[in-house]
């Protein structure tokens, strides 16, 4: 009897399994639509410094490697080889060589050789003839001495120093390998690449079609036959189309949280994922004049947030609380929770940080009797816009009384380079989660989106120092002081991390949203209709 | 009448230099540039690569130089190059035309042919429950916003109907063809047409007491025919002007409509160039929107000459 249940139950899970693989076995054919919330301003990733130039157009593309597109936290080891077939760091870890595949073609049938791998990151360290328009991610690469070919298969990065984070930044979905044979103004234009999908077409404030690459080296791949984008500036009107069905997945990380409670109550079937986006909302001040010049004053201000409040308040709870770094467990490089809570203003007793704050605000000769009177400057966009009244609302209780003043975002950066603000609301993403990234980017003496000018030249030894450093425990520790140290300088407050949603309809598979950057989930190379 | 539309056609030649002129120095007013828009997205500026591009797009010559080059140009029908798409500004212009223009054409259409025939039976029937109604419907028509209204009609449309009527370059049915333009087109000629209503109202209300109405009554004319054939006929005529009016406001005023129900006509792309600052198409696109304004003028003015034969244009 034993044996015949045993026999039973054998035959039902094989069964069980049979079903199982089969309704998992993706289906070719089906194209992708997708709303997109913008119109991009160019096809073209390198000259790019916003997700809405990745989502569409890394599909054309493919990179040296790349972050493994099903596992949502990218990491050093999660990254898998693309054009480069193996890669390997010398013994003093300062060349990086990309053995290359040799059955790769561009999308309009040239080969892909080294030859392209040298032009593209030519292009990007200023060195060749041919230059982009802008070049927002040079700095990446400010370590890379030269990149070096032998033969057409063999690409070798030579680096000043150690820096084991390189690989995680030519993973990044802003890291793709462009063909030398196409001007950098075509590339804006009519891109090509060597992805599993073909440009089609763009047309500015309307669509952006691509198609499958029959071509495409993976055999087999892509699934899909190709992606329609639609534009809809208009959240509304994009959430409506989504819900009636005229779009298969919203645009990644763009549902809000309030937002995806109407599309789960129109649409009960769909898919939803909340992630963290490694975006921070941050306060630049401007510490080179009065009255943030005085560093009690700064400290003041650090130490009056709540930033349980702001996640609160637009987030329904839903966001997270951290240094410069996203914090965990999407975080890689997060400081632990005690270490983040010695910070002062991170602490929980928010009216013991405020009253600390009060006193400083009274050194600084303001009280109850004389607010200090500023402005808090920010863009004229939403998710600038409402933290930063939040922000005015709670510096009130130190004495400050702020006005909000938006500006124009042709004008923002032009009037934070002149240092014409006190207080700013900014939004900081970060397109690798990976210190070299955010540091050198953000406090680095000199670099251009430093927007504070915050220098600090012994930190500034520690950022080289956790950059060149290969024990990965070592690195973390070092990384941790130096958050920790970032945010007692009032460096640039960091209030919260967002987190945001992105949703599908159930016939939609293996979409992965990442959840320590928003920049790297987009090949689509393997997602299938199951229609 | 030869002389005068000679004049009217130097005047329309000198408004629209004047409005050329208006627009290229308003733009240049406006701070930013496509260069910092650029860089905005790059999160940072760089002085050098800035002055480069801008040096690249003509921007940093002296104001009068650009716009000599601008008119030059338009005067040999090279309308320049979209500073964003990088593709001449015409061939990023003319595709949205017909788009526009048919939604802006079904949009009259609709405010006409509502707005007139419940104007003239609002008269009519002045003091009725009726006229209170078509003036409920009326004041309701211009006190709701277009987007509200649009937005509105796309929730009932997928809560009822499971489906939206928003933009499809290509409808698979002719009835989603025509819904695409018809329903957005009924969103804004609403507005469109509860002003023509009130307009024809009260312009007929006025005819109605008019000598030679009581004599066309006294004559024996049926009450159609003095409505239709006497009163309208002379009431039209203000009618006409808000509908010449609404027509040139259609073109820029159908911003909102555009966006709603996602539709990529001129207006929409004219608001996205802007804030692009993107000169050749903002430049290019406000001065077409011009000429169809002024000659949309012209036309009304010369219909006035023949509806009504009393006006004569002086010499």
């Amino acid at each position: 009897m034993r044996s015949v249940q045993a026999l039973a139950v054998a035959v039902l899970s094989v069964l069980a399994l049979s079903n199982v693989s089969h309704a998992g076995e993706p289906k070719s054919g089906g194209i992708l639509r997708i709303y997109h919330r913008d119109s991009p301003g160019s096809a073209s990733i390198h000259e790019g410094a916003t997700y809405s130039v990745n989502v569409p157009f890394m599909p054309i593309f493919s990179n040296l490697v790349i972050f493994d597109q099903h596992i949502a936290q990218n990491s050093v080891d999660t990254i898998r080889p693309e054009l480069a077939e193996s890669w390997a760091w010398s013994s003093d870890n300062k060349t990086l060589t990309f053995k290359l595949r040799k059955d790769v073609k561009w999308h309009d049938g040239k080969p892909f050789t080294s030859a392209d791998v040298k032009c593209t990151f030519d292009m990007l360290m200023g060195k060749s003839q041919q230059k982009f328009r802008q070049n927002p991610r040079k700095a990446w690469y400010e370590q890379v001495n030269d990149v070096t070919t032998n033969g057409d298969y063999e690409a070798s990065f030579n680096l000043k120093r150690p820096q084991p984070a390189l690989l995680s930044l030519l993973a990044s979905g802003y890291t793709p390998i462009y063909p030398c044979h196409v001007s950098p103004a075509e590339m804006r234009t009519k891109p090509i690449g060597t992805g599993p999908f073909k440009f089609v077409e763009f047309k500015a404030n309307e669509s952006i079609k691509l198609v499958k690459n029959p071509d495409y080296f993976k055999k087999g791949l892509p699934y899909l036959d190709g992606i329609e984008f639609t534009i809809i500036p208009n959240r509304s009107t994009a959430i409506l189309g989504f819900v009636s069905g005229k779009f298969d997945m919203t645009f990644p990380t763009e549902v809000s949280i309030p937002l995806l409670k109407d599309v789960k109550s129109q649409d009960p079937k769909a898919v939803c994922v909340v992630e963290p986006n490694n975006v921070s909302t941050n306060i630049i001040v401007n510490s080179s004049a009065p009255p943030f010049d005085n560093i009690d004053i700064r400290r003041a201000l650090a130490l009056a947030l709540d930033r349980k409040a702001f996640i609160q308040i637009m987030f329904e709870g839903q966001g997270d609380i951290g240094g410069t770094m996203e914090p965990a467990p999407a975080g890689l490089w997060a400081m632990p929770k005690e270490m983040l809570e010695s910070i002062p203003g991170y602490g929980p007793d928010i009216e013991k940080n405020r009253e600390e704050a009060r006193k400083l605000m009274q050194k600084a000769g303001y009280g109850p009797d004389k607010h200090l009177q500023i402005k808090v400057s920010t863009r004229n966009i939403a998710v600038y816009r409402d933290p930063a009244i939040i922000l005015i609302d709670q510096i009130k209780s130190i004495y400050i009384d702020a006005e909000l003043d938006v500006v124009d975002t042709a004008q923002w950066f032009p009037k934070i380079a002149r240092k014409d603000y006190s207080l700013g609301l900014n939004l900081t993403g970060n397109a690798v989660d990976d210190p070299d990234q955010s540091f050198y980017e953000n406090y680095a003496c000199g670099s251009e989106r430093n927007y504070t000018n915050y220098c600090n030249k012994d930190i500034e030894k520690l950022f080289d120092q956790q950059s060149a450093e290969t024990d990965i425990n070592k690195r973390k520790k070092l990384v941790w002081e130096i958050d920790k140290k970032l945010q007692e300088d009032v460096a640039r407050p960091i209030i919260f991390h967002a987190r945001t949603g992105t949703c599908w309809q159930p016939y939609v598979k293996n979409v992965t949203v990442m959840s320590n950057s928003s920049y790297n989930g987009y090949r689509y190379e393997d997602v299938w209709l199951d229609k | 009448m030869f002389a005068y539309i000679v004049r009217r056609l130097f005047l329309m030649l000198v408004t629209l230099f004047g409005i050329s002129v208006i627009i290229f120095v308003l733009l240049r007013i406006v701070p930013g540039n496509i260069v910092d828009i650029l860089f905005d997205a790059a999160g940072f500026v760089d002085p050098a690569d800035k002055a480069n591009i801008e040096r690249e797009l003509g921007l940093s010559q002296p104001i009068v130089i650009q716009y000599l080059h601008w008119i030059g140009g338009l005067l040999h029908g090279d309308f320049g190059y979209s500073y964003v798409s990088e593709k001449p500004a015409l061939e990023e212009i003319l595709p949205r035309i017909p788009i526009t223009a048919r939604l802006a054409g079904l949009a009259l259409l609709f405010s006409a042919s509502i707005g007139i025939p419940l104007g003239v039976i609002s008269a009519v029937h002045q003091g009725s429950r009726l006229d209170y109604a078509l003036r409920v419907v009326s004041l309701s028509g211009l006190s709701l916003p277009s987007f509200w209204l649009g937005l509105l009609i796309l929730m009932a449309s997928v809560s009822m109907f499971g489906t939206m009527p928003i933009f499809n370059p290509n409808p698979t049915t002719w009835l989603e063809a025509f819904t695409i333009y018809a329903v957005p087109a009924a969103a804004v000629g609403f507005r469109s047409a509860a002003l023509t209503m009130r307009i024809t109202r009260s312009s007929m209300l006025e005819i109605l007491r008019q000598d030679y109405i009581r004599t066309a009554r006294a004559k024996g004319a049926s009450e159609a025919a003095v409505n239709y054939h006497h009163a309208l006929k002379n009431a039209v005529l203000p009618v006409i002007t808000v509908i010449g009016i609404e027509a040139a406001f259609l073109i820029g005023g159908l911003i909102v409509t555009e966006t709603v129900f996602n539709i990529p006509g001129i207006a929409r792309f004219l608001v996205e160039a802007l804030r692009w600052r993107d000169y050749p198409i903002v430049q290019n696109l406000v001065m077409l929107i011009a000429v169809v304004v002024v000659v949309v003028n012209f036309i009304v003015d010369m219909l006035y000459a023949a509806i009504d034969p009393r006006i004569r244009f002086g010499d």
